[in-house]
């Protein structure tokens, strides 16, 4: 079995792995970092959102043999303490139900405010419509971008 | 403080371990949905109040959170008449132990409505024990202290002593008789937004969804389905998947084929290199055509569900006459968290973790495969990612029962969303003929519907009698003031497995009724809601819901070009609902909802901010069936497989939605259904209004001007 080094959260880690098996496997099956979900399989409702290289990014379609040397980040270690930003106004406004896609769209709107600070709602629905929720939270989350923006400009 | 009619012995149970206060308690379950349990169960505690030395207050709650805010709502209650610190408080999924919690399922939109009342009483007992112990502690009369957010005061004196510190002592008071209920008017929590306890762990990956349960020597399995409903393995081919690097097992059992690995990837690389030969039995050939043409057939046999007048003859004689023919698809639940169950079943021992709306089920699959008594089979429920009534079935418990089972380990069982989505248990398709009739002065008169809908308690064996009420909930019932009515239901009998799906028959009556009923609003040259309005005279909370929501979304005020407004009301689970869309029209003649204005009543509200997300996501959740929803059948095989070819509502689609809640005191309605049925019939009302040709087939697709 091959064996793949890459960043993690931060901290180098090292795994035994298929070359085709999924980042998004590896993290949760060998790594056991559960916050990551399997959704389609097929990178339609990337509720496995990761950040890979800083970029958010379907983990299910990213063999781990692409994954080596590369930084990733999961929804375990968006925070350098505590909470994120968006996590905090995730909290603020109450946005999830069942909760299953948020650690995705977590990730989806932290990587859109890295990149723009200041997001329109138009920005947001460019950014977060490749992410499916069932529960229908997505007024709250454009919501909750718009809170995490403005904390975020303070 | 007002006193409860809800008698107490033997309801409520103390102990005390390692200096906490435990109090158990116990409220019936009833079937006030007519289309969940369909009997009275039998109950014995279901619910557990626990106070720590810490001050810390834990909840353990039977109902399943399935992102409906039950966990919050349930410790509302208890914790407002506990007086607790809401603070200190914490909420859990009890475990399903009949000897300790009776039969356990959530869905029918249920558990506000049959908790309160209990959950009220036990809250007040816990804190009436509070009293007693600090009482007795200060050496003064009960009478002279009172409780306030996790402490008990006497108030002469000024001392306090904290929840924790009384928690010993409580546990050796005796459980009052008859505890006295806070009035309303003080109430605290009921009533005000308050947060969910739930958000935190859902923002930071920490909350334990039935896919991330990990247990010790776990493995992880696929199991591969027939194909076609009905069918079983005939032979297969096991030789190159055993191949595969961390391929452990690949066995046979009673549902299809386990492939039995390390970890989801190793199984999804030994199930593509493993053979099956099917026996798919007698349904290979079923097709949707196939359905759609014996619906047609039947649909004029079916049983009477209601009569009014003779509909007959105020057909022949009205001034004129409507006949449509309504149909809608089968749909797939689609869960954010595909079905998956861990299992563990051992000599004398079945552990079990579902993400299941009904542990009772899981744990009665688990006696069932296994041939344990119950109090050998434990069920553990987690988070649930999504459940919309599909996760009150048991099949997913029973694949990872039986994989377990038959390899001797822990195993995961997880299935594809190819597997969710082609594994049953569907809302019913549904086919309906109406022939309308309106007076001379364009008023309805007369109301044919005739419904051919296959039917989800007979599938189950529960159908008693000629009617599923489930079926017909929602159309039966038309609150409509048409003087002459007929509703018919016919049985398809069909080999498809058809099930709860959030709102269950209001989710395609709604949709049918409120549709014909505009078609004869503009047969009649009338305005869709002064015709509700005057057919609303019996239902006077539908007319104040309806006029609400028409206020609110500035009904008859003008709007840009090629954008129309669309209305519905519906009665389901207790509660009503009134919407209003606002579409227009892409240029490939897709449908874009604007804007819907919600007005809801469903009674006492518990927590508002909970209730407006509720209507939220019945909205969102309707809306993607309206759009996109349809499962189809060829071969005996559902097409659709995954997101790419069942499309629901993205971001981008999602309307403007505001919520008006209409809390004026009536009796609890239930909020986890009654948000999805109106906004089918509002936006294709709208359609309507803006094409004038009805949309009497869903999903919408694309419409002509």
């Amino acid at each position: 079995m091959p064996q793949y080094s890459f960043t993690l959260n931060g901290s180098p880690q090292t795994v035994d792995a298929p070359p085709d098996m999924p980042l998004l496997w590896v993290v949760r099956d060998i790594v056991g970092l559960t916050g990551t979900k399997f959704g389609c399989g097929i990178g339609q409702c990337r509720a496995c959102t990761v950040h890979f290289n800083g970029k958010a990014t379907f983990s299910c379609q990213i063999p781990i043999s692409a994954a080596a040397g590369q930084e990733v980040t999961t929804i375990e270690g968006l925070a350098e303490d505590g909470l994120h930003p968006v996590q905090r106004a995730w909290i603020e406004i109450d946005v999830p139900q069942c909760g299953y896609c948020q650690p995705g769209q977590i990730m989806s709107a932290a990587a859109l405010l890295a990149e723009n600070p200041r997001p329109t709602d138009e920005d947001i629905d460019d950014a977060m419509s490749n992410n499916i929720c069932r529960c229908g939270t997505y007024n709250r989350i454009r919501a909750a971008i718009h809170r995490a923006a403005e904390e975020m400009a303070r | 403080m007002t006193s409860s009619n809800v008698t107490r012995r033997d309801f409520l149970q103390v102990t005390s371990v390692a200096g906490s206060f435990l109090l158990g308690f116990r409220f019936p379950r009833r079937s006030t949905a007519p289309s969940f349990h369909p009997t009275d169960v039998p109950t014995d505690l279901n619910a557990w109040i626990r106070i720590a030395p810490d001050d810390s207050v834990a909840l353990l709650i039977s109902e399943s959170e399935m992102g409906q805010g039950v966990l919050t709502s349930m410790s509302m209650i208890l914790a407002e008449e506990l007086e607790a610190d809401w603070s200190k408080v914490t909420a859990e999924h009890a475990p399903a132990d009949r000897a300790k919690y009776g039969t356990q399922g959530t869905g029918g939109s249920t558990s506000v409505r049959q908790g309160y009342e209990p959950l009220r009483v036990a809250g007040a007992a816990a804190r009436e024990m509070l009293i007693a112990a600090a009482a007795e502690q200060w050496g003064v009369p009960a009478t002279a202290c009172h409780a306030e957010r996790g402490e008990v005061i006497h108030g002469a004196t000024g001392r306090r002593l904290s929840y924790g510190r009384l928690a010993a002592g409580a546990a050796r008071q005796p459980v009052p008789e008859h505890p006295q209920l806070k009035d309303p008017s003080e109430f605290r929590l009921i009533g005000h937004d308050t947060k969910r306890l739930d958000t935190p762990a859902k923002t930071t990956g920490r909350a334990v969804f039935g896919i991330d349960v990990r247990r010790p020597g776990m493995l992880v399995a696929q199991v591969v389905h027939c194909p076609v409903f009905g069918g079983q393995v005939e032979s297969f081919d096991a030789s190159a998947a055993l191949g595969v690097p961390g391929v452990r097992h690949v066995v046979e059992i009673p549902t299809g084929v386990a492939i039995v690995a390390d970890h989801f990837w190793a199984a999804q690389q030994g199930r593509e290199a493993l053979t099956v030969t099917w026996d798919e039995g007698s349904n290979g050939r079923i097709s949707s055509e196939a359905i759609t043409e014996r619906c047609r057939t039947i649909v004029r046999s079916g049983a009477e569900a209601r009569r009014l007048g003779d509909v007959d003859a105020a057909v022949a004689g009205a001034a004129q006459t409507l006949e449509a023919v309504y149909q809608v698809p089968y749909l797939a639940h689609a869960t954010m968290e595909p079905m998956n169950c861990t299992a563990d079943v051992r000599p004398g021992r079945c552990e079990i973790w579902a993400p299941t709306q009904s542990p009772s089920g899981a744990q009665a699959a688990g006696m069932r495969i296994t041939g344990l008594p119950a109090e050998q089979v434990l069920v553990h429920t987690t988070f649930l990612g999504g459940g919309f009534g599909r996760r009150s079935e048991s099949d997913f418990v029973a694949d990872a029962v039986h994989t377990s089972k038959a390899v001797g380990r822990p195993v995961k069982v997880v299935w594809t969303r190819e597997d969710d989505m082609r594994g049953g248990y569907y809302r019913p398709m549904a086919y309906n003929e109406f022939v309308g009739g309106i007076d001379g002065a364009g008023w309805p008169v007369a109301w044919v519907h005739r419904m051919a809908s296959p039917s989800i308690l007979g599938g189950k064996g529960w159908l008693r009698g000629p009617i599923d009420r489930a079926a017909v909930e929602g159309a039966a019932n038309l609150p409509y003031d048409i003087p002459n009515l007929h509703v018919t239901w016919a049985n398809p009998e069909l080999p498809i497995p058809v099930h709860w799906w959030r709102s269950v028959g209001s989710s395609q009556n709604a949709y049918v009724t409120e549709c014909f009923l505009d078609e004869l609003a503009v047969l009649g040259g009338k305005d869709p809601v002064e015709v509700r309005r005057r057919l609303l005279g019996s239902h006077p909370r539908h007319r104040r819901a309806l006029e609400l929501a028409a206020e609110k979304a500035g009904w008859g005020t003008p709007l840009p070009a090629g954008r129309a407004r669309g209305i519905a009301v519906h009665e389901s689970f207790g509660s009503i609902v009134a919407q209003v869309a606002e579409v227009s029209l892409h240029d490939d003649g897709a449908p874009r909802v604007h804007r819907v204005t919600c007005a809801v009543d469903c009674g006492q509200v518990i927590n508002p901010d909970t209730v407006r997300a509720q209507m939220e996501s019945g909205i969102i959740y309707g809306l993607s069936a309206a759009l996109y929803g349809e499962l189809t059948l060829e071969r005996g095989r559902v097409r659709q497989g995954n997101f790419h070819d069942y499309r629901v509502v993205r971001m981008r689609e999602a309307p403007q939605i505001d919520v008006h809640i209409i809390a004026a005191g009536d009796p609890h309605g239930g909020i986890g259904e009654p948000g999805t049925p109106p906004i089918a019939p509002a936006v294709c009302n709208a359609i309507l209004a803006l094409t004038g040709r009805p949309v009497r087939q869903l999903p919408i697709r694309t419409v002509r001007m």
